[in-house]
């Protein structure tokens, strides 16, 4: 690790505004993406803000009947919160499909949303990546890909957003809540809040320097079947190669968003309406537009399936 | 308000790696940075910065001058010498570091041990003793949970947390019904401890010590 200072900060405006002030400054709660990335010095901040203190820990309701979930809510803890488990049975879902108990103790709701891609490329200093370091090339569009991004890539990256939380978040509509150095807050929705990779893969959010996750809006319940299947190389504690989250109404309308396939989690509403006419129906409007590379084209045939597979068990 | 603003400088702490407090470790990086060509002040970027924090392990308080760039893991091992809890992968993918922080388990490399103002942990040593082992540990005994014992101390750690998350309430990514109470299995068991890798393969004789260590509980 380089070296860096380190303050506690004592509220989120305030924090946000210290994270302004300071070249290289970032913030730091579950730790559990950044330390990481850090001991590889992939991450080189020169300054830590610990945001742990500050007050984002509660899981409230909300006056639309949703909830507001702080940004410090460990994902252990947003997974077993007996409303998430009742009324948003995708994001326990997807939370516990997620990491090992030991990470997802530490790990929480706002880092989840900023975690990193697990691209071998961008973790291996040794190789160029647009990502870590802009305009050095993509090792990863000609190298060794079987994990990469089908969707929504571009020529300067191909790398995919890891999260299963954010797959769920995203069939929710959630919004993100924060704060900016200036103090104003602001109101991001989750489907605009991560970014395609275009000629600036290394920009990921909307978030602007440093402005601060302060909470996560649920809207009100849905209803319906909740399910999030994740496909993945072992039977846990692996990121997906595709991951479905979806939300089935009795009538066989609802919603889907993918995981593992594109730099976000990947909805497409109009491919929804499709949901009663089947798998095949609806994964040709989400995929429209894919270019897989040879050794992830296997991709494309199992997001069929397997939503196949959720749109059956959603049957009963 | 920085908690901690003043800059600690030692040649010996001028390593890019983990165990920013092993000497031996640093012997290279010491000597490239005794040499003539590099006796000058060090570039600002490079100057370690140092913290204080307070932290209770094993029910003993420690007040810790720390790099700030040092884990709890590394505290644990090279500064309080407590090294029952191990390095594995220091990426938190082995599970080899598990402790538990006020009641939790977490991988203690992949966490600053000035994050823990004021924590309480709790390591292998906390557990038991040789000569009054935590059930955990007696069962590991019993049952052969281990070959080569390194990923032990995490395995115990994380099996003793386990059995409280279960008791909780906490629901697993096997947990068939989330709005009932998770019951202890098999299948919730490999699930649970799936965080923590043992490379001797050691597995059936680990989860049948901590069913046993459930059947004694019931």
């Amino acid at each position: 690790m380089k070296p860096f200072t380190y303050e506690r900060a004592t509220s989120p405006a305030e924090a946000a505004a210290s994270a302004a002030r300071i070249e290289g400054a970032k913030f730091v709660a579950g730790g559990t993406n950044l330390l990481d990335l850090m001991k590889l010095q992939i991450e080189t901040p020169k300054h830590l803000i610990d945001v742990n203190g500050l007050s984002l820990n509660k899981i409230e309701p909300t006056a639309e009947g949703g909830l507001r979930i702080g940004a410090l809510v460990r994902n252990t803890d947003l997974a077993a919160d007996k409303r998430v488990r009742r009324d948003y049975g995708l994001l326990s879902r997807a939370l516990l499909a997620g990491a090992s108990g030991q990470l997802r103790n530490k790990a929480t709701t706002a880092g989840n949303l900023l975690q990193r891609t697990r691209c071998p490329y961008f973790y291996d200093t040794n190789q160029p990546c647009n990502k870590r370091q802009p305009g050095s090339g993509c090792a990863a569009i000609d190298g060794v890909n079987r994990q990469h991004a089908v969707i929504g890539s571009s020529d300067s990256c191909i790398a995919t957003n890891p999260s299963d939380m954010a797959v769920a978040m995203r069939a929710l509509d959630a919004t993100i809540e924060t704060v900016r150095p200036d103090g104003a807050t602001r109101r991001i929705p989750i489907a605009d809040f991560h970014r395609l990779p275009g000629d600036t893969p290394h920009v990921e959010t909307a978030l602007a320097p440093g402005e601060l996750i302060t909470s996560v809006l649920l809207p009100k319940p849905l209803g319906g079947t909740h399910i999030y299947r994740k496909v993945r190389d072992r039977a846990s504690y692996a990121f997906a190669l595709v991951s479905i989250g979806a939300i089935v109404q009795r009538d066989g309308t609802g919603r889907v968003a993918v995981g593992g396939i594109a730099h976000k989690p990947w909805r497409v509403e109009a491919a929804e309406a499709e949901m009663q006419r089947g798998a095949n129906a609806v994964a040709n409007r989400l995929l429209a537009g894919a270019k897989p590379t040879e050794a992830n084209a296997f991709k494309v045939t199992l997001v069929e399936r397997t939503l196949a597979a959720v749109l059956t068990e959603a049957k009963g | 308000m920085p908690e901690h603003n003043h800059f600690g400088m030692s040649r010996r702490n001028l390593l890019l790696g983990t165990a920013t407090s092993v000497a031996l470790a640093s012997i290279s990086k010491t000597a490239l940075a005794q040499s003539p060509t590099l006796a000058g002040p060090l570039p600002l970027s490079e100057v370690p910065a140092m913290a204080k924090v307070s932290v209770r392990v094993n029910g003993v308080a420690h007040d810790l001058d720390v790099d700030t760039r040092t884990t709890l893991l590394d505290v644990l091992r090279e500064h309080l010498h407590l090294t029952g809890t191990k390095k594995g992968c220091d990426h938190g993918q082995c599970g080899a570091c598990t402790v538990i922080v006020d009641g939790r388990r977490i991988n203690s490399c992949l966490t600053l041990a000035v994050m823990h103002q004021d924590d309480n942990v709790t390591t292998i040593e906390g557990l038991g003793t040789p000569e009054h082992m935590h059930p955990m540990q007696a069962a590991f005994v019993e049952h052969d949970g281990y070959q080569c014992g390194y990923c032990t101390p995490g395995q115990i750690c994380s099996a003793v947390a386990v059995l409280d998350e279960i008791e909780a309430g906490i629901p697993s990514h096997v947990t068939e019904d989330l709005n009932a109470a998770p019951q202890f299995s098999n299948a919730e068991l490999r699930e649970r401890m799936s965080g923590n890798i043992c490379r001797c393969g050691a597995y059936s004789n680990i989860a049948a010590a901590v069913t046993e260590v459930v059947g004694r509980r019931a």
